[in-house]
């Protein structure tokens, strides 16, 4: 079965192996976190960028209009000019700021949106943080960047932070709660929490297809609480512009602005990748049940093209929430949280347990 | 590779943020202004500093997240389990959300769940 996908740990064993042949054992995994480090690097700061372009090319289609198209061909280079402007802005010190905290917010967010993004399988044997605990590790520290938001609209001093922070505290917090009970909606179909486990689980198929309704429903609710939860599209109060400024990062200047706007596009990845994987099965091509002559043509698809498509998928559909729906108000928000998601996915995840329990699904 | 690389993402978080801070700091020009260094409001003055005391409307929130966050901590291990077991847990998970249901009705009831 998929024997045709194409493994990178092959790549990475041979790697492995030469380096451990050139130099000591020591040295050899020293280097080769230097190498996965430098990659990782270029590929956050690769992302970020594409992903700020492609928000403002999908803003302008939805918008009707042309969007960056001055700096390189179609514009690619324009957020890249962006970066160079914010690197070459000032770094403004607020008088009245707790300068130490306001110094680490930053460094919280990042590193917090960072470490999530380890985890993240991006195609067959391409993973670099391969945990037991995968999707529990994710959800852990990816909530950890609301710390780094706190301190931010705290150290501040100013009253639109300070509002825009306790907002998106309360926000935050709720919806992670309906973002557990979805995934862990995933996790009981398949009995493991280890992200690699949930994709080889959807061998013959994906999970929103192979587990009825109720896998279509936590689909649903996960797809709502994690745009709630990275502080973007309808739910983007905690940096509402028409009423606060720009929220927690009101005070924050040139490349510490950069790096929290940075952020806030990768926690977009970090939650849409997570959704293709729990529930479109990844890297995992689309397989029929017994079909092998359909499951081999699709195994023809390298691993890594089936990953990125699904992710920037469902990207595409937050960036669309984003665009086409009016802000919510904070009751709205924590109304639509407490009283609907909440005993909608827990009411679910009865049902899935059902399910499980009679065998019910394929 | 294994856990430790968790080191090396944490460690590649700080380079990027500290080295670009730190260059922004070496490249960025710099001019002095006293009114430039106050918190923004609306570009007057601004009116007393923001650490007041003032109601901070999710407090409730915050407690009820916690029992519940607490709760999907419990949850996580009967998820991967659920389907060895079988009936024994399906019984315990709806005696569990029973629980936990009549929880959230009473904050519900006593209008904990209303912004304020």
């Amino acid at each position: 079965m998929s024997s045709k996908i194409y493994d990178f740990s092959t790549l990475t064993g041979s790697i492995d192996a030469a380096l451990n042949s050139w130099m000591s054992p020591g040295l050899a995994v020293l280097s080769e976190m230097v190498i996965i480090g430098l990659l990782f690097l270029t590929f956050y700061a690769l992302l970020g960028l594409f992903l700020v372009y492609l928000e403002r090319k999908v803003c302008a289609v939805i918008q009707n209009r042309v969007g960056p198209n001055r700096v390189g061909k179609w514009g690619l280079l324009q957020t890249i000019a962006d970066l160079i402007k914010l690197l070459m802005k000032e770094l403004i010190p607020i008088r009245k700021a707790d300068h130490l905290l306001f110094l680490i917010a930053p460094f919280i967010v990042i590193i917090a949106s960072f470490m999530a993004m380890g985890a993240v399988p991006f195609a067959k044997g391409l993973h670099v943080l391969d945990f037991n605990i995968g999707v529990f590790y994710v959800m852990a520290v990816s909530s950890l960047g609301v710390v780094g938001i706190l301190i931010a609209g705290w150290s501040s001093n100013s009253k639109y932070s300070l509002i825009g922070a306790m907002r998106s505290g309360a926000q935050i917090v709720s919806y992670e709660l309906s973002v557990g009970l979805s995934l862990m909606a995933i996790v009981v179909f398949s009995g493991t929490m280890s992200l690699s486990g949930i994709i080889e689980s959807q061998a013959d198929g994906w999970w929103i297809f192979k587990g009825h309704i109720p896998a279509f429903v936590a689909f649903i609710v996960f797809l709502i609480a994690s745009t709630a939860e990275i502080n973007r599209g309808p739910f983007d109060l905690a940096e509402a512009e028409s009423e606060l400024t720009a929220g927690f990062h009101t005070e924050y200047s040139g490349i510490k602005f950069a790096f929290f706007f940075l952020a806030e596009y990768i926690n977009m990845f970090i939650v849409a990748a997570l959704g293709a994987t729990v529930f479109l099965g990844g890297w995992m091509p689309f397989h029929i049940g017994n079909w092998e002559g359909f499951n081999q043509v699709m195994d023809y698809i390298p691993s890594i093209v089936w990953f990125f498509a699904k992710t920037f998928f469902i990207i595409y559909v937050i960036m669309w929430f984003k665009w086409t729906f009016p802000r919510l108000r904070i009751d709205q928000l924590l109304t639509l949280e407490w009283k609907f998601l909440l005993p909608i996915s827990m009411v679910n995840i009865l049902l899935i347990a059902f399910l499980v329990m009679m065998h019910w699904h394929f | 590779m294994e856990s430790e690389s968790l080191i090396l993402f944490f460690i590649i978080a700080l380079v990027l943020v500290g080295g670009a801070i730190i260059f922004a700091t070496l490249a960025a020009p710099k001019s002095f202004n006293p009114a430039k260094s106050e918190p923004y409001e609306c570009g007057i003055p601004s009116e007393g500093p923001a650490w007041i005391q003032f109601n901070v409307g999710y407090y409730l929130f915050a407690i009820i997240y916690l029992i519940f966050d607490v709760e999907t901590v419990f949850l996580f291990p009967w998820a991967v389990v659920m389907g060895e077991i079988g009936i024994r847990a399906f019984i315990e998970i709806i005696i569990f959300f029973f629980v936990l249901g009549l929880g959230l009705l009473y904050a519900w009831k006593k209008g904990a769940l209303k912004w304020v």
